[in-house]
């Protein structure tokens, strides 16, 4: 049955997405986002996730390369990096991606630059696995709405 | 569709246009530095049916008031696009949206009518109490819900209230948070517990508020 495949489909998102809510990797931020999706825009989530994957990376990118100066001391650029990926990664329903980036902020403010080392891989990580499921996510969705659609006659406008 | 922040004035005549077709859809210039919170802010108010023109700092909300270091529009001799309501990030680098909330508050008595609202992911009651003390209408803790915007937009829908009502709405977000009794639910306006600026209970606990909060 052709309809059949778009429900399993769906019973595996609804399975990920209750996974990571109950891991922490997703808070109920994300659930606001999905409901701001709407038939007049179909792809608010991955738009905005994308967006914000997008200014991760360059964020994460400074600060590796910061931490990574020989001669560091800019601890406050380090805090403004941190700060934006922190109002993202809220944004966003990340949530131990956020948690992680506060406990960054906390070494970087006591100058301890080991710490933002640990917290720097850290982050990586979690941003890592976050982006990984993300991605498993939008394409089961993707998956299940080819599936849905091949039930009904597709219009083309 | 992105682009739909940096809007700079071309043709005074769209814009007069613009201001006329939807009088009574409400009108929200958003400023936050954060694309991410960009996008989100604006569906969520394009959601809510308010006309939504978001950009990226200060300095261009000023620039789309009309506020821009000149003064007065008296060279364009137009009041400026109908804002109803600005809600501003704190933290921007260059201009911040306390600084923002200032300047548009020593304006021109049209501009300072505006209500001000602050958006910032730190919860930091001096710098609320600040911007509340500059004239805020309201201070929301980020992420920024659906259930704020509405919230936000009753309030704004119900016009210039009286002060007695707007404190009333005020001490009810309050009151259901520093008391548990179910007095909130059914007296209206308070008069007890907490004085104004009380909305600065409101960003401790917004999501219990707004589930708590009563209808008046």
């Amino acid at each position: 049955m052709l309809g059949f495949g778009a429900d399993l489909l769906w019973a595996d998102m609804n399975r990920l997405l209750a996974f990571l809510f109950h891991q922490g990797v997703l808070d109920e931020q994300f659930l606001q986002l999905q409901q701001l999706q709407d038939h007049t825009s179909p792809n608010f989530v991955s738009e905005v996730v994308n967006i914000y994957f997008h200014e991760s990376e360059k964020l994460l990118n400074n600060l590796r390369s910061l931490l990574m100066e020989r001669e560091f001391s800019d601890y406050k650029k380090i805090e403004i990096h941190l700060n934006q990926f922190i109002g993202s990664s809220s944004s966003i329903g990340a949530k131990r991606v956020t948690s992680v980036c506060i406990a960054f902020r906390a070494a970087s403010e006591q100058d301890n630059r080991a710490g933002c080392l640990r917290a720097l891989e850290m982050l990586e990580h979690e941003y890592c696995y976050l982006k990984n499921k993300l991605h498993e996510l939008f394409q089961i969705e993707q998956q299940r709405a080819l599936a849905a659609g091949v039930r009904y006659p597709m219009q083309h406008q | 569709m992105a682009a739909a922040g940096e809007i700079f004035r071309s043709n005074l005549t769209e814009l007069l246009e613009e201001s006329h077709s939807g009088d009574n859809e409400l009108h929200v210039l958003a400023v936050d530095d954060s694309l991410v919170d960009r996008k989100v802010i604006e569906r969520l108010l394009k959601i809510s049916s308010c006309k939504v023109t978001v950009v990226e700092s200060a300095r261009r909300a000023l620039q789309f008031l009309g506020l821009d270091g000149d003064g007065e529009n008296s060279d364009i001799g137009f009041d400026g696009v109908k804002v109803n309501l600005i809600m501003t990030d704190y933290s921007m680098p260059g201009m911040t949206g306390y600084e923002l909330l200032k300047k548009i508050k020593q304006e021109s008595s049209v501009f300072r009518e505006i209500p001000v609202v602050i958006m910032s992911s730190e919860n930091v009651l001096t710098r609320i109490d600040r911007c509340l003390e500059e004239g805020a209408e309201d201070f929301l803790l980020k992420p920024v819900k659906l259930s704020d915007v509405r919230r936000l937009k009753e309030f704004i829908m119900r016009g210039e209230v009286k002060d007695g009502e707007k404190n009333s709405l005020k001490r009810r977000r309050s009151s259901d948070d520093c008391s548990p009794s179910p007095l909130s639910t059914t007296f209206s306006p308070m008069r007890h517990l907490c004085d104004p600026p009380s909305s600065v209970f409101s960003p401790l606990s917004p999501s219990t508020l707004s589930s708590k909060k009563s209808r008046l």
